[in-house]
């Protein structure tokens, strides 16, 4: 899976990822353990985690391909594609459910033009059913990026709908 | 702060004036219990853990106390220290409030508990979707350190110790104790199988580990202040300290209620403090613990001997909000998250929600779970369809018998537990659901036979 189109060469990140990177392992008794916070950094740089990014992960900790590629296959919170520019991530579970998470959902996909999962057309969107995000009672909840918005009633989304439009939130 | 709540924990949360940085936190009494803690010797923090009686605030309950004491302290490899702060059982969300609200809290309790059993290094486990979280308390941990709270010979008592901020990745597995630690090592969150694998003896690295909520966690910071007996004063023998309620669904007020265990009943919070029902509705049920517990049904009674021998009749209302009350109802009180559902509640629909999370979050190890989640996830789904048929509902009680007890851990029963009581206590509307959609089905085609 790794020596397809892109090498471990070809792969940078940024001074800046480089030298939390460096300055992170140290602090961990095992190099594997930081494959997680690893991932996390470049996907925050990189939007997703390619297959050279997983690569580098294996070269910098020491360890085979298949050990963060295991990693990024079983955690929902990694993509091996990019996504749209704002992921949003409806929370589907009980507490959000009985209080209208379906047709906030719904609203969303309508408003975008997207299935679940899908790119928007103009590379905009994402949207995502997630499990439970643990703000049930200010349910429903929604997260854009990396915020949280609460009590998201119809109005409100249209207000969320609105933003991403005006090109707000693209990751914030 | 409602009537009827003993904040402690939640002290300072929501409080105007207070803000989330060292210097509220320290304005308001904070790290007086590190202080304290550090001029005792270890095993006596141990100790006083012991005496405040206090449980695990993550779902099991199990005495904070005795789990400190199970450690190996013998083999002569480092101890570690990890919070589990993976907050994900559906329903709650207490843990995150005092991340995002008060860390420094949660900080000195880390600090003190590592002390007490003299970790060589502990970290918090946060949920990953929380990024404020984990960068509030990364900004939170480097005041401390500036202040020579956590770190390198903290306080000058010679014992140094360093808390990293770990962040998951969306998976509910990990807040299984042995997943957690299995993520940690930076490996798939596969739970282990218990014996041998005890955190106590054979955690992180296979080194001695205590894992604590994060509520548990700050329980030490309060009990090490007013003494482990003085502590266990609060609340009810066996049911000690405060817990933290955190109440969704149909209610008027949800939110999250700090109350004295046993000081209250379900129905004292959820209509007084939650204000009740939305006008016009009536109760039909109540998941007492988080998704993984067995539901209540409305206008049912349990019956049967407390501990101490007296006897009980209870009704939903009636049963304390403590770690025994739910559990003599045949439930439990898991991580204190409440559900609520009214009388426009779809009780299949519920149901099939609640599959689809733990087939989900499944981690596929064990095949029971794997395919067993799986299977009542795609019932329900087809009952929710419109294609349901009357012999669902004992076959979905026969696939969740057959996971239950079958797994490696308890993610088997979490996902038959809701299946067990919904069939148990909703039967009849699992097979009316059937009924009706034949009806339906028949009303559809019946005119389309008289034209044919």
């Amino acid at each position: 899976m790794i020596q397809e189109t892109e090498t471990a060469e070809a792969f940078t990140l940024s001074p800046e990822t480089v030298d939390k990177i460096d300055k992170l392992v140290p602090r961990y008794p095992s190099k594997r353990s930081v494959t997680l916070p690893l991932l996390h950094m470049i996907q925050d740089e990189k939007g997703y985690v390619s297959k050279a990014a997983i690569q580098w992960i294996a070269d910098r900790l020491e360890l085979e391909p298949i050990h963060v590629y295991e990693l990024v296959t079983f955690y929902p919170m990694f993509h091996e594609e990019p996504i749209g520019r704002n992921h949003v991530k409806v929370c589907r579970t009980l507490s959000c459910a009985l209080n209208g998470a379906d047709a906030v959902c719904q609203k969303f996909k309508e408003a975008f033009n997207v299935e679940l999962d899908e790119i928007s057309a103009d590379g905009a969107v994402t949207v995502e059913y997630v499990e439970c995000i643990a703000s049930c009672g200010t349910a429903p909840v929604v997260q854009i990026n990396e915020i949280l918005h609460e009590n998201v009633t119809q109005e409100r989304t249209d207000e969320l709908i609105e933003e991403i439009r005006g090109g707000a939130g693209n990751k914030s | 702060m409602s009537a009827g709540e003993n904040r402690i924990l939640f002290k300072n949360i929501d409080r105007p004036g207070y803000d989330k940085d060292i210097d509220s936190y320290m304005a308001a009494g904070g790290y007086e219990g590190l202080k304290k803690a550090v001029g005792m010797k270890p095993e006596e923090v141990c100790s006083e853990v012991m005496d405040s009686g206090i449980r695990g605030r993550g779902g099991a309950g199990f005495p904070a106390g005795m789990k400190w004491k199970f450690l190996d302290r013998k083999s002569g490899k480092p101890i570690y220290l990890i919070c589990n702060a993976d907050e994900s059982e559906p329903g709650t969300f207490k843990d995150r409030q005092i991340m995002y609200k008060d860390p420094h809290q949660l900080i000195e309790g880390m600090m003190i508990s590592a002390y007490g059993i003299q970790a060589a290094l502990s970290f918090i486990y946060i949920r990953g979707e929380m990024y404020d979280g984990a960068r509030i308390l990364e900004e939170a941990i480097e005041e401390a350190r500036a202040k020579n709270l956590l770190g390198d010979n903290i306080l000058g008592s010679g014992y140094s110790c360093d808390l990293i901020v770990h962040r998951g990745a969306g998976a509910y597995i990990c807040g299984e104790e042995t997943g957690l630690i299995e993520s940690l090592e930076g490996k798939r969150p596969y739970p282990r199988i218990k014996p041998p694998y005890f955190p106590a003896v054979l955690g992180l690295y296979m080194c001695p580990t205590i894992v604590n909520n994060v509520e548990t966690i700050c329980h030490v910071k309060h009990l090490i202040e007013r003494g482990g007996k003085e502590y266990a004063k609060i609340g009810r023998p066996g049911n000690t300290g405060t817990r933290i309620w955190s109440v969704s669904g149909h209610v008027q007020k949800p939110g999250y209620y700090e109350i004295e265990c046993g000081a209250m009943t379900y129905g004292e919070l959820i209509n007084d403090l939650c204000g009740g029902l939305r006008p016009g509705r009536s109760l039909k049920a109540v998941i007492p613990g988080g998704s993984s517990s067995k539901v209540l049904k409305a206008g049912e009674r349990y019956q049967g001997k407390l501990k101490d021998g007296t006897e009980f009749d209870w009704g939903i209302d009636d049963i304390p909000l403590d770690f025994d009350g739910p559990m003599a109802a045949g439930s439990m009180s898991g991580s204190g998250a409440i559900i609520v559902m009214d009388d426009s509640t779809d009780i299949v629909a519920a149901l099939a929600n609640i599959n689809a999370f733990y087939a989900h979050e499944s981690c596929g190890q064990c095949t029971p779970c794997r395919e067993g989640s799986l299977w009542l996830k795609k019932v329900t789904a087809r009952m929710v369809a419109g294609e349901a048929r009357e012999e669902d509902a004992d076959l979905l009680k026969s696939i969740a018998d057959q996971i239950e007890g079958r797994t490696i851990c308890a993610h088997g029963e979490a996902t038959a537990w809701p299946v067990q009581s919904f069939i148990l206590k909703f039967r009849d509307e699992f097979v009316d659901y059937a009924r009706k959609q034949a009806r339906e089905r028949q009303a559809k085609e019946q005119p389309e036979m008289v034209d044919a």
